[in-house]
C-alpha cells in the first residue's frame, strides 16, 4: 500500500507549483508516505495540517454540517491543500505561489480514488 | 499497563462509541502518559465534539504538556458548551491568575467553586487572587485595570451593527474575537438551530493553527482558509490581527464569489471595529 501511495505522491509532486505531497494519519498527524522537496519540515507540517483539519472538522460539525471533503489554506506565498483519503488518512499537498489550485484539487481527488 | 487502563482500553475497543474514553484518557493523564491520553481524547472528541467534559479534559492534558494557549482554547470551548462547567472555569481561572489578570481569574475561580466546593486547589487559588487584588488596591489606590467584560445585552446590540446591509448578514457571516467569542453576525445550522456561539468557540483555535502552519512553511501570513463539505462551503479570513471572519454559504455558491463576499464583509468588520476605538 505504501508503494501505491508513493507513486501517487510522486505524480502529484510533479505538477507545476507543487513542492510536496504527503499521506498522513488523520488522528495523530504522523507521516505515512511522502514526496517532498528538500528543506520542507514534513513531520511538523503533517502534524499541523492534520490538527488544522481536525479543528475545522469540529467547527464544521458544530455548524451541523457534514465533515470536510476539502480544505485549502491560502497564504501570501503558498498554499496547503488537504483532502480525506479514507476514514483514517489525509492527503496533503504543499504548493508555492505558482500552483494551479483548481488542477491540484482535481488531481488530489483522482489520486484518492486510485488509492482506495 | 495497569489493570484499569487495560480494562477500559478493551471496553473502548469493543465499543468505540462508549464514553469510557473519558476515564481512560484521565487515567493516562494521571500516569503522565500524555501522548496516549491525547490520542484517546481526540478520538473521543471526533465522535462527541459537543461534549464539554471532553474539551475540559483535553484542556488539562494540554496544560500538563505546558501548551497553555491551546489549553485556554479548549476550556473556552467547554464553557461555551456548558457555561457552568466547573473544571473549565478552574483551568481558565488558573491561566488568568498566572497571566496577572486577577479580576478575570477571580470571576472564573468563583464559578468553579460553586461546582467544586470541596476543591482545596480552588479555595487556595481564590485566597491568593484576593490577596493579590488587595495588594493592587493598596499599591495604586484603585482596582486593577482588567475590568469585567461588557454585559451581554450591550454586546448583542453592537453585534447586530457589524454587517448591516450585507447579504445574509444574520445567517452566514460571523465575526469572532481571538478568544472564540462572537462579535457580530449569526449562523444557523441546516436544520435552523442557532449555532453561532458554538461555532465561534471553535474558530479562535483554527486561526492559531493556520498561522502556525503558514509560518512553518515560510508562506507568510495566511489570507484565507476554505473548507467544503456536502452541506456547505466555509471561508475563514482574518480581517484584523485579533479577529476572524467566517462566511458560510451553500455548496452551490461559487468559491470565487465566497472570497469576494468575505472581502466585503472584512471591510465592514474593520470599519466597525475602528468605530469602537
Amino acid at each position: 500500500m505504501t508503494e501505491t501511495y508513493r507513486e501517487s505522491l510522486e505524480g502529484l509532486s510533479r505538477l507545476r507549483g507543487i513542492t510536496g505531497a504527503m499521506m498522513v494519519s488523520a488522528d495523530d498527524g504522523l507521516v505515512v508516505a511522502e514526496s517532498l522537496m528538500e528543506g520542507i519540515p514534513g513531520e511538523a507540517v503533517a502534524a499541523l495540517a492534520a490538527s488544522l483539519m481536525r479543528r475545522m472538522g469540529t467547527a464544521v460539525s458544530a455548524a451541523g454540517f457534514a465533515l470536510p471533503s476539502f480544505m485549502h489554506l491560502q497564504a501570501a506565498v503558498g498554499a496547503l491543500l488537504v483532502v480525506p483519503a479514507g476514514p483514517d488518512t489525509l492527503l496533503i499537498i504543499i504548493g508555492d505561489q505558482n500552483v494551479n489550485l483548481g488542477l491540484a484539487r482535481i488531481e488530489m481527488l483522482q489520486a484518492v480514488e486510485q488509492m482506495a | 499497563m495497569s489493570e484499569d487502563i487495560r480494562v477500559m482500553t478493551a471496553q473502548l475497543a469493543a465499543d468505540p462509541t462508549s464514553l469510557v474514553f473519558l476515564p481512560l484518557a484521565e487515567a493516562l493523564r494521571q500516569r503522565k502518559r500524555l501522548d496516549a491520553a491525547r490520542k484517546v481524547i481526540l478520538a473521543g472528541l471526533a465522535r462527541y465534539p459537543e461534549l464539554a467534559d471532553a474539551h475540559d479534559l483535553y484542556g488539562r492534558i494540554l496544560g500538563d504538556d505546558a501548551n497553555f494557549e491551546q489549553a485556554f482554547d479548549e476550556w473556552g470551548i467547554a464553557i461555551r458548551l456548558d457555561p457552568d462547567h466547573a473544571g473549565a472555569h478552574k483551568g481558565i481561572g488558573f491561566l488568568y491568575f498566572v497571566a496577572g489578570k486577577l479580576d478575570r481569574a477571580l470571576n472564573h475561580l468563583q464559578v468553579a467553586q460553586k461546582g467544586l466546593p470541596d476543591d482545596q486547589g480552588v479555595v487556595a487559588a481564590i485566597a491568593r487572587v484576593r490577596e493579590a487584588l488587595q495588594s493592587n488596591v493598596s499599591d495604586t489606590g484603585r482596582p486593577s485595570s482588567t475590568g469585567p467584560a461588557p454585559t451581554e445585552e450591550v454586546a448583542d446590540d453592537l453585534a447586530e451593527q457589524v454587517f448591516a446591509g450585507l447579504e445574509a448578514a444574520e445567517n452566514g457571516l460571523l465575526l469572532v474575537d481571538q478568544h472564540g467569542q462572537r462579535l457580530g453576525g449569526g449562523l444557523q445550522s441546516p436544520d435552523g438551530q442557532d449555532v453561532a456561539d458554538r461555532v465561534a468557540a471553535h474558530l479562535a483555535g483554527v486561526s492559531r493553527e493556520a498561522t502556525r502552519a503558514a509560518r512553518l512553511l515560510d508562506m507568510g501570513d495566511w489570507n484565507a482558509l476554505t473548507v467544503q463539505s456536502d452541506d456547505g462551503s466555509l471561508h475563514l479570513a482574518s480581517p484584523t490581527a485579533d479577529t476572524v471572519l467566517l462566511v458560510v454559504r451553500d455548496p452551490a455558491f461559487p468559491l470565487g464569489r465566497l472570497a469576494a463576499l468575505s472581502e466585503r464583509a472584512g471591510i465592514a468588520a474593520r470599519s466597525w471595529l475602528e468605530s469602537l476605538t
